[in-house]
């Protein structure tokens, strides 16, 4: 327990030491370390913005290929829509040139029938003539059985 | 000095316990321990050294081995450090690692058998070799008034002149209890340096003389090899605790110490 200069000399190799530390060996490292906080904090903040990025691209993307689809279906619908007006136009012509097509078929038929009964008429009166004069070769009376043929005539 | 002829037990412990001694100057006060000084001035170069090497080339990206490794232990410390001293000042941290660092790499001094020092040197001619500088008196009252001057330090500058005063002569018992104020920080401010240096001396002090104990049965047959080895490997395994133990307890008071000094009662 003797007290000597070595305390002092202790002393200053203290405050020298901290001296170095303090100055050469904390202040560095500390820094280091701090930026190393900074860059693991701005790199995790970046992936978090990566992360949010990422997850607002995706919703686009959805809301995108949801309107394409929207679109789609009604260019879909209405193009179903033109083709049953198309259907229903050609249905509606069809129609229409069938019963014009009928129609023109019936007057040809009632104009043959007409000619027909016409010369049916033209041919039955004469028809009726000879019968009359086969008849009238036999007569009995020519002007009373005349009125009758022609009763006859006017009927048909 | 000369080694005593005759070798015996006390005479040994004694012999090993004694500084080399180097006077500079007129009075018993102006001489130096060389052993103290020189063990503990390369140890805290050494120290400085391997941070060095560390913060050298110390990087913010991928840290290497070493630079990792002191990190570690540089963050320890100072988180000690932070968690302790409320103030501002960034010297705090510097002195804790100092502290911690110094001390511990001196006390490991102790894991070195006595012997194996001082045999080599008795040979080169140096007679005496204490070489744990934290075993010597001066070297840790050394350091726990530099602590001393530091608390004064933090305490003036955090508080200046005036407040430090009133604080030194009205707490712990208000203003009309001047003198006993006055009496009890005296006694408090004269006690930490003391109780600080007293502690880790003690501590390595006793341990020292406990190792010289059991080298001493180590010297006595074979037999006492034995015993000297496994008492020897023991109290190693045991100062394997005490040497980082001793050497945080000096460094947490001492900014314990520190941060009590600067904020106000």
């Amino acid at each position: 327990m003797n007290l000597n200069l070595t305390l002092i000399a202790q002393a200053l190799a203290f405050a020298s030491l901290i001296w170095l530390i303090a100055t050469f060996i904390w202040p560095p490292l500390l820094r280091a370390i701090e930026e190393r906080q900074q860059k693991i904090a701005e790199g995790l903040a970046a992936a978090d913005r990566a992360k949010a990025d990422l997850a607002a691209a995706d919703e686009r993307a959805d809301a995108e290929i949801q309107t394409a689809r929207a679109k789609a279906s009604e260019i879909l619908d209405r193009a179903h829509a033109q083709a049953n007006q198309i259907l229903e136009k050609a249905k509606a012509d069809a129609i229409a040139e069938g019963s014009r097509q009928k129609a023109l078929a019936e007057n040809e038929v009632t104009a043959m029938v007409q000619s027909a009964r016409q010369d049916l008429r033209a041919q039955l009166g004469s028809l009726a003539v000879l019968g009359a004069e086969k008849i009238v070769k036999r007569e009995i009376d020519a002007a009373a059985h005349r009125a009758l043929i022609e009763e006859l005539a006017g009927e048909i | 000095m000369v080694v005593d002829t005759e070798l015996t037990p006390t005479s040994y412990i004694q012999h090993h316990l004694q500084n080399l001694t180097m006077p500079v100057g007129e009075g018993t006060f102006f001489t130096l321990h060389m052993d103290t000084l020189i063990t503990s001035v390369f140890m805290g170069l050494l120290m400085v050294l391997l941070f060095w090497l560390a913060t050298r080339k110390a990087t913010a990206g991928v840290p290497g081995k070493w630079q990792a490794f002191v990190e570690i232990l540089l963050e320890f410390v100072d988180k000690q450090a932070r968690d302790t001293y409320q103030g501002t000042s960034k010297l705090v941290t510097p002195i804790a690692i100092t502290l911690f660092f110094w001390i511990l790499l001196m006390n490991m001094m102790k894991f070195i058998p006595a012997d194996f020092i001082a045999k080599p040197l008795e040979l080169l001619g140096v007679n005496y070799w204490k070489p744990v500088p934290t075993a010597d008196v001066n070297a840790t009252l050394g350091m726990s008034i530099s602590v001393f001057f530091l608390m004064l330090f933090f305490g003036l500058r955090g508080k200046g002149l005036g407040g430090f005063t009133r604080d030194f002569l009205t707490t712990p018992f208000g203003k009309w209890m001047l003198p006993f104020n006055l009496i009890l920080n005296i006694v408090e401010w004269v006690s930490k340096p003391i109780s600080l240096a007293m502690r880790l001396f003690g501590n390595m002090f006793g341990g020292e003389i406990v190792f010289l104990l059991i080298w001493v049965l180590g010297g006595a047959g074979l037999l006492g090899l034995l015993g000297g080895a496994t008492f020897g490997l023991g109290w190693m395994i045991f100062h394997i605790l005490v040497v980082p133990l001793q050497a945080f307890i000096f460094m947490m008071l001492s900014i314990v110490y520190l941060s009590l000094s600067e904020e106000s009662h």
